[in-house]
């Protein structure tokens, strides 16, 4: 057995480090949203509570697995997994550690992006298949939001790949080597930031699933499995963001060498996952009037501003002007 | 410009920030079930019928909590003795409604129905939420102590007779014509 | 019309009237205490004090008393003055000085007028620091509490007790703060209509007692708009129901007939509902061999399948007057007209076939209540219509002060100054004249009261009749009745609206047609040609009902008996009667034999059981009124609806459910609705009876009226000791109402009035912001339909046999009626219990003596084949040759109809003590002396 990528071990290894992270996700942000609340948090199943997860999946798993009989059966039941393997194949090019990761694809960045895109579907037809207007309003509201925050992902992302000349993640990474693109890429980490938050609708973006204003959105219908499927595709979405953040803009692995890689990456993860729940913690929701304004009118912009400047930057660097 | 960035970016990362901060301070929550929390006597748990300070029933059957309850979760029925003095037949609180508003005992013209701090109520089988007055009447005087309605009353019960309330002079001879 | 400014706002008043009555009608909040719609104004409480100005310049105003202040035209007056508010709570504080703190263990509580006012007042602490002053309860008997502590003295109790309903034994006790309102010594209040002290009162001091023992807030209690069951008068109630059980009855206001009293008899006679006596399961006597005549219970299904196959083939229906109009029309359509027999005596029905046909004839005029209460004279015949339909006598009470009337309208005083339009006619009284076999209650206030048998007062009409027109009847034949008809001749011919009431208890037709014939010939003389006013009492509540539908077709009940006797019959079927009432035992006897020999079966429909139901093979049992909707027609031929009050037992059902053969393909068909809608289109006799039912455009049949108030409580705990589940509202497919709080507001347009209640008016007395002035019509409700038209012409006066004489040695029975006892069901309700006789039999003096008869003691009275032993009571006033029997329900009143013989029977002490208490509460008054010089004294 070896470490490199692609192979069994690292795959395995990937594959079950990522559910069981994601899964325990929801202990880490109950914990932390106590700790900043001033509470406790859930403390009382196995040694800091860390066994909840296995309650919760106990009890997920033990519900009734029932679908609403004015549903649309196929496609009710078709828009969990969707969400949680799209998210789980965008891991396959995240560049964990060297000789850590699944595949080492030339075309990460647009991997990456194409994936995320397909989550749009999981919303999509999940509250269309709901027959339920919450769940309508919700999935309209996602598709918009995600289709919005795509584009400027996608250009935020291409100051990055300038700089490297590369959609490799693994190049992109090593192109850090000497100083990370937070450095030159800061609008760049912002609105990439940004969108990763409205992508993975969490707070405070995470108007498709409303609670104070529509239930809970796409997702209103569905209980047991099929909504622990949306609930850990969420915390999927959050690692996957915050991994990507780390990998774009934080040098991925890279770090004094008296840590292994593999250990400075998940710290840099961890504090960005972190930093994910203290938003939710800490902002408020905007309307939703104001999260299309704010991304298609600033957003939009800025990321072309960045996109434009880092082109001219790289342009200048080469000499060619 | 300038206050685009101070409204969307400063204050959201001063937000951030005065939130971090509550890391460090002492968590509010009390373990309850190792640390008993100490609870205010005017907390409005469970519900329980109290005794005037001789003893006796304080409920005269008046219907006034039943009135008075959002959820229509009290139901009694007036009876009384062969001396006058009102109590309830029965009296049927279903807990499994009650939202411990205390309005109830608001509403108690005689301080016999009290909310107590009492607030551990869980039950396994629905039916086990729906008290009746032997479930409900304690052998005390609760929150009040002194109060005996019937000492105030006019109304004749047996041990008092008219004219012994509070406040009042013995019954007329109406067949006396002195002023 | 004139126009008054309250408040900066003109409104048309009625000058008549004084500013209070006009001020509510106009549905201005106003308080008050002594003044009373029916009983006018005394200014006692000074509660109604309003600010009147000169005129429009004048800025100071002076405080007055609105009661007392007539309407005028131009009158400026202001409620809301300062000045005016701040007398108004002044007083009510003084009011408030002695008034105990026991709201809480009050019945009178959340309908109390004295709250409503004090509230309304703005009174809330007692400043005064003294001792509040008290007093000593008596005890007034089963129906009445006492409970003087709580007493304003606002007067209304003795202004209603004694003034207005002429009891004798409530006074005004005591002098100066120690007034005391109650008996000269404790004991039972005299009064029928006693029990409209609870609601007149304004406050606790006196109440319910029957409620009292099974207490519900008014805000509890599930009501509807009901009919009172107790004779065939046709009051209006409201009975209220709380956990299953009937709990009281209070008064519905309705314009023509009950006003805003009832008498003790309807309001106290509703405990039967939930009697020990109540049938309460079906039950069959079994046929098998080895447990033959055994009783055993069926459940409902059961019941219907049996009941269903034993009166499969030729069956004989017998209908009953107390039982709804809905349940006979079913019972008819079951058995077809020819099997239908009326569940009349046979002289009951001969009777009734006579009044409807005067009922229909033109030129006379059946008068409501209040139209009773406008009469100027009024000729009493034979009933004794405090005890059969007592809601007549308080009427009468009022017509005697039309004379008062008359002198104050003279001096010009206005109607409503209550005291000084009595102290101006003093004993003055409008003539009444009574033709009865014994002293009556009315005695107190007729002119004159002829102690007469039936065919003696047979002959007095023929002579007044004769003596008004000389071309119908015959004159008298002594110089003493020819003068007596005189003067009752004159009498009526004097009046305006001269009145005549009777009834049909004594079964004389010949009586019916002699009563009829003064009317018509009074015709003669009437005002304008106005309609003479006739009425008969009827002594049931749809006997009117039941005698119209055997217009339609039907047998008597002897003809159904002598065809059950001959076994020309499969099954009979008996809806709620107690045949024994009806006919002789030996008729009964006779018929059961003849069915037992063709095996045919009996099969009773009774709510109470009794010894007639209890020898019927299937035993079925059904809702009372209050447990079903259903029609009533009283005297007049005004059909009423009566309303469910709350769902009965699953075991109940009303007759016509049971009698209408169940379709599951359309179960809507056997509802009262539908029941009354079919014969209102197929039978002449109920033709407009479909304009009783609900509207079915509108908001109204949209939504449903609901039964209970908006503060009705409990609702998920009153169940929950069974199931803590709780279960959907029962619905009510029957009604336009509904069993909960939810539908119409009363406030807004529910034409069925629940209860009388209105924000800031709790009391009985929130009726006034139903009516569209004070006395005047329900905004909402319907007042019934009147079934009965004129469509015959002027009948001349019919010829009358008058009746035989008796034996030489024998007595003229005459039956005497009891106002607790005599009606079959609230009878066995406990307060009525309480206030009832056994039989007895009633003899005057000189005939006792003769006799050597003792007050108290036994006489065997005797017609020949039966003999029966009964306490004696000895009267004073009772037509000479005559005695009465009272029969409870222990007796059979048709086996002795005719004549008696009576002997002494030798008894002990103990009997004497035994019939002496039983006859402690029965109230005669013999002792009353006439008022009129004329009377007899």
């Amino acid at each position: 057995m070896v470490w490199e990528v692609g192979s069994p071990l690292s795959i395995g290894a990937i594959l079950f480090t990522v559910i069981i992270v994601a899964a325990m996700l929801i202990w880490v942000e109950r914990r932390l949203l106590g700790l900043w609340q001033e509470r406790l948090g859930p403390n009382r199943v196995g040694p800091f509570g860390l066994l909840q997860v296995v309650a919760d999946m106990i009890k997920i798993f033990a519900k009734e697995d029932w679908v609403p009989p004015f549903a649309d059966k196929f496609s009710f039941v078709l828009a969990p997994p969707i969400i949680m393997f799209v998210i789980l194949m965008s891991f396959t090019v995240i560049p964990f550690a060297p000789g850590v990761g699944v595949i080492d694809s030339d075309v990460g960045v647009l991997f990456v992006l194409a994936m995320a895109s397909l989550g749009a579907y999981s919303v999509m037809l999940g509250g269309l298949a709901s027959n339920n207007k919450y769940a309508l309003l919700g999935s309209l509201r996602a598709a918009a939001q995600m289709v919005s925050y795509e584009v400027f992902m996608g250009i935020s992302l291409l100051g990055v790949v300038a700089l490297t000349g590369s959609f490799n993640l693994r190049d992109i990474v090593i192109a850090q080597t000497d100083g990370w693109f937070i450095i030159p890429q800061f609008i760049g980490f912002l609105i990439f930031m940004i969108a990763g938050i409205a992508e993975s609708h969490r707070l405070p973006f995470d108007i498709p699933e409303a609670e104070q204003e529509i239930v809970a959105g796409y997702h209103t219908e569905y209980s047991g499995m099929k909504f622990g499927m949306f609930f850990v595709g969420e915390y999927l979405g959050v690692l996957l963001i915050s991994s990507l953040l780390v990998v774009l803009f934080f040098g991925g692995w890279l770090g004094p060498a008296f840590l292994p890689p593999i250990v400075w990456f998940v710290l840099k993860t961890s504090f960005f996952i972190a930093f994910f729940i203290l938003l939710r913690a800490a902002i408020p929701r905007p309307r939703y009037d104001q999260l299309m304004t704010y991304g298609w009118l600033f957003l939009l912009p800025l990321s072309l501003l960045n996109l434009m400047i880092t082109g001219a930057f790289v342009l200048w660097q080469e000499g060619g002007m | 410009m300038l206050r685009l960035i101070k409204d969307t970016l400063i204050s959201q990362v001063v937000t951030l920030w005065r939130v971090f901060v509550h890391a460090f301070d002492k968590t509010d929550t009390v373990e309850y079930p190792d640390v008993q929390p100490q609870m205010a006597a005017r907390w409005r748990g469970r519900i329980i019928l109290s005794r005037d300070p001789d003893g006796e029933e304080r409920c005269v059957a008046c219907n006034l909590c039943a009135v008075a309850c959002p959820v229509d979760c009290i139901a009694l029925q007036k009876a009384e003795d062969d001396e006058g003095r009102w109590y309830p037949e029965f009296f049927r609180i279903n807990f499994s409604r009650c939202i411990m508003c205390g309005f109830c005992e608001e509403a108690c013209p005689t301080n016999a129905i009290q909310l107590t701090p009492d607030f551990e109520m869980a039950e396994y089988v629905r039916q086990d939420m729906v008290w009746e007055k032997e479930d409900l009447l304690i052998n005390g005087t609760g929150k009040y102590h002194d109060y005996n309605f019937y000492r105030v009353a006019g109304k004749k019960i047996g041990g008092k007779d008219k004219g012994e309330a509070r406040n009042e002079a013995p019954p007329v001879d109406v067949r006396s014509l002195l002023p | 019309m004139a126009k008054i400014t309250v408040d900066g706002i003109v409104y048309e008043v009625n000058p008549q009237n004084n500013l209070l009555q006009e001020c509510l009608s106009h549905g201005l909040d106003l308080p008050y205490f002594c003044w009373h719609p029916c009983m006018g104004s005394v200014g006692a409480c000074r509660q109604c004090a309003v600010k009147q100005y000169r005129n429009a310049d004048d800025k100071i105003g002076t405080v007055v008393m609105s009661c007392m202040t007539p309407a005028s035209d131009g009158a400026i007056i202001s409620i809301a003055d300062a000045q005016a508010v701040k007398m108004r709570s002044s007083v009510i504080e003084s009011l408030m000085i002695s008034h105990p703190h026991d709201c809480p263990v009050c019945e009178e509580g959340g309908e109390c007028h004295l709250q409503d006012m004090t509230q309304m007042s703005g009174h809330n602490y007692r400043r005064y620091d003294f001792k509040k002053v008290t007093h000593r309860n008596q005890n007034l008997g089963p129906f009445i509490n006492h409970e003087m502590n709580r007493c304003i003295a606002c007067y209304r109790c003795v202004r209603y007790y004694d003034d207005y309903a002429g009891g004798k034994d409530l006074a005004a006790l005591g002098a100066h703060h120690h007034v005391y309102f109650g008996r000269q010594e404790e004991g039972t209040l005299e009064s029928e209509f006693s029990g409209n002290l609870v609601e007149v009162c304004p406050t606790g001091v006196f109440t319910d007692k029957t409620f009292s023992e099974h207490y519900t807030r008014k805000w509890d209690l599930q009501t509807a708009p009901s009919i009172c069951t107790g004779c065939g008068a046709g009051c209006n109630t409201t009975p209220g129901e709380r956990y299953g059980t009937l709990r009281r009855i209070v008064n519905r206001y309705h314009h023509d007939l009950n006003g805003y009293f009832l008498c003790d008899r309807g309001r106290f006679g509703y405990g039967f509902n939930s009697s020990d006596n109540r049938i309460t399961e079906a039950s069959l006597v079994s046929s098998h061999a080895d447990e033959k005549g055994v009783r055993k219970p069926l459940t409902q299904q059961e019941a219907q399948r049996q009941f269903d196959a034993l009166t499969a083939g030729d069956v004989v229906g017998i209908g009953s007057p107390r039982a709804s109009l809905e349940s006979n029309l079913a019972l008819r359509a079951r058995v077809g007209v020819k099997n239908f027999y009326a569940g009349f005596s046979a002289e009951q029905q001969r009777c009734m076939q006579a009044v409807i046909a005067i009922n229909r004839e033109q030129g006379l005029h059946c008068p409501d209540i209040r139209t009773l209460e406008q009469a100027d004279c009024v000729l009493v015949v034979n009933e004794d219509i405090t005890n059969t339909s007592p809601r007549f006598a308080l009427a009468l009470r009022q017509a005697v002060r039309n004379r008062a009337a008359q002198l104050a309208t003279d001096a010009r005083i206005p109607l409503w100054q209550d005291a000084a339009v009595r102290e101006l006619a003093q004993n003055e009284l409008s003539p009444l004249f009574i033709l009865s076999p014994q002293g009556t209650r009315l005695d107190d206030v007729a002119t004159e009261t002829f102690l007469s048998t039936i065919a003696q007062q047979v002959a007095l009409l023929s002579a007044i009749a004769n003596t008004i027109d000389a071309s119908v009847g015959t004159a008298a034949t002594d110089e003493d009745s020819a003068e007596q008809a005189r003067r009752i001749a004159a009498a009526l011919i004097s009046a305006t609206k001269p009145t005549i009431v009777s009834g049909t208890s004594a079964g004389s037709e010949a009586l019916i047609h002699a009563t009829a014939n003064v009317a018509r010939a009074l015709r003669k003389y009437s005002v304008q040609s106005a309609a003479i006013n006739l009425c008969f009492a009827m002594p049931e509540v749809n006997t009117m009902g039941l005698a119209l539908l055997m217009e339609e077709g039907g047998g008597t009940l002897d003809e159904a008996l002598q065809r059950l006797a001959r076994g020309n019959a499969d099954a009979a079927i008996v809806l709620e009667n107690d045949l024994s009432l009806r006919t002789t035992p030996a008729a009964i006897d006779a018929a059961i034999a003849g069915t037992d020999s063709g095996s045919a079966v009996w099969v009773v429909i009774d709510q109470l059981h009794n010894s007639f139901n209890a020898r019927a093979q299937l035993l079925l049992p059904v809702t009372s009124f209050a447990e079903q909707n259903s029609t009533f027609v009283n005297y007049e031929g005004r059909a009423q609806s009566s309303h469910q009050v709350f769902p009965a037992d699953a075991a109940l059902r009303p007759g016509y459910e049971w009698l209408t053969p169940h379709d599951p393909l359309s179960p809507l068909l056997t509802t009262s609705e539908t029941i009354l809608f079919h014969s209102a289109q197929t039978l002449a006799a109920f033709a407009g009876a479909e304009k009783l039912l609900p509207p079915r455009t509108g908001m109204q049949a949209l939504m449903k009226s609901p039964r209970q108030l908006h503060r009705y409580s409990g609702r998920t705990a009153m169940h929950a000791h069974s199931n803590v589940h709780e279960s959907k509202q029962p619905t009510d497919r029957q009604s336009p109402m509904a069993f909960s709080m939810e539908g119409l507001s009363l406030q807004k347009d529910s034409s069925l009035l629940s209860a009388a209640w209105a924000p800031g008016w709790n009391s009985n007395q929130a009726i006034s912001k139903f009516q569209d002035e004070i006395n005047g019509e329900l905004k909402q409700g319907c007042k019934g339909v009147h079934l009965l038209q004129r469509t015959l012409p002027p009948q001349s006066a019919m010829a009358v046999n008058s009746a035989k004489a008796g034996k030489k040695g024998t007595f003229v029975v005459y039956f005497i009626d009891h106002i607790f006892g005599s009606d079959e069901l609230s009878a066995k309700s406990p307060a009525i219990t309480a206030r009832s006789v056994g039989p007895y039999l009633c003899i005057g003096k000189s005939e006792a003596t003769a006799l050597g008869l003792h007050q108290h003691g036994l006489a065997r009275v005797s017609n020949g084949d039966h003999v029966v032993e009964l306490p004696v009571l000895i009267r004073q006033r009772i037509a000479a040759g005559a005695v009465g029997i009272y029969c409870g329900a222990e007796i059979n009143r048709h086996l002795f109809a005719g004549s008696v013989s009576v002997a002494p029977v030798n008894e002990d002490d103990n009997v004497l003590a035994r019939s002496r208490q039983m006859f402690s509460d029965l109230i005669i008054n013999d002792s009353l002396i006439n008022n009129s010089e004329s009377g007899r004294g």
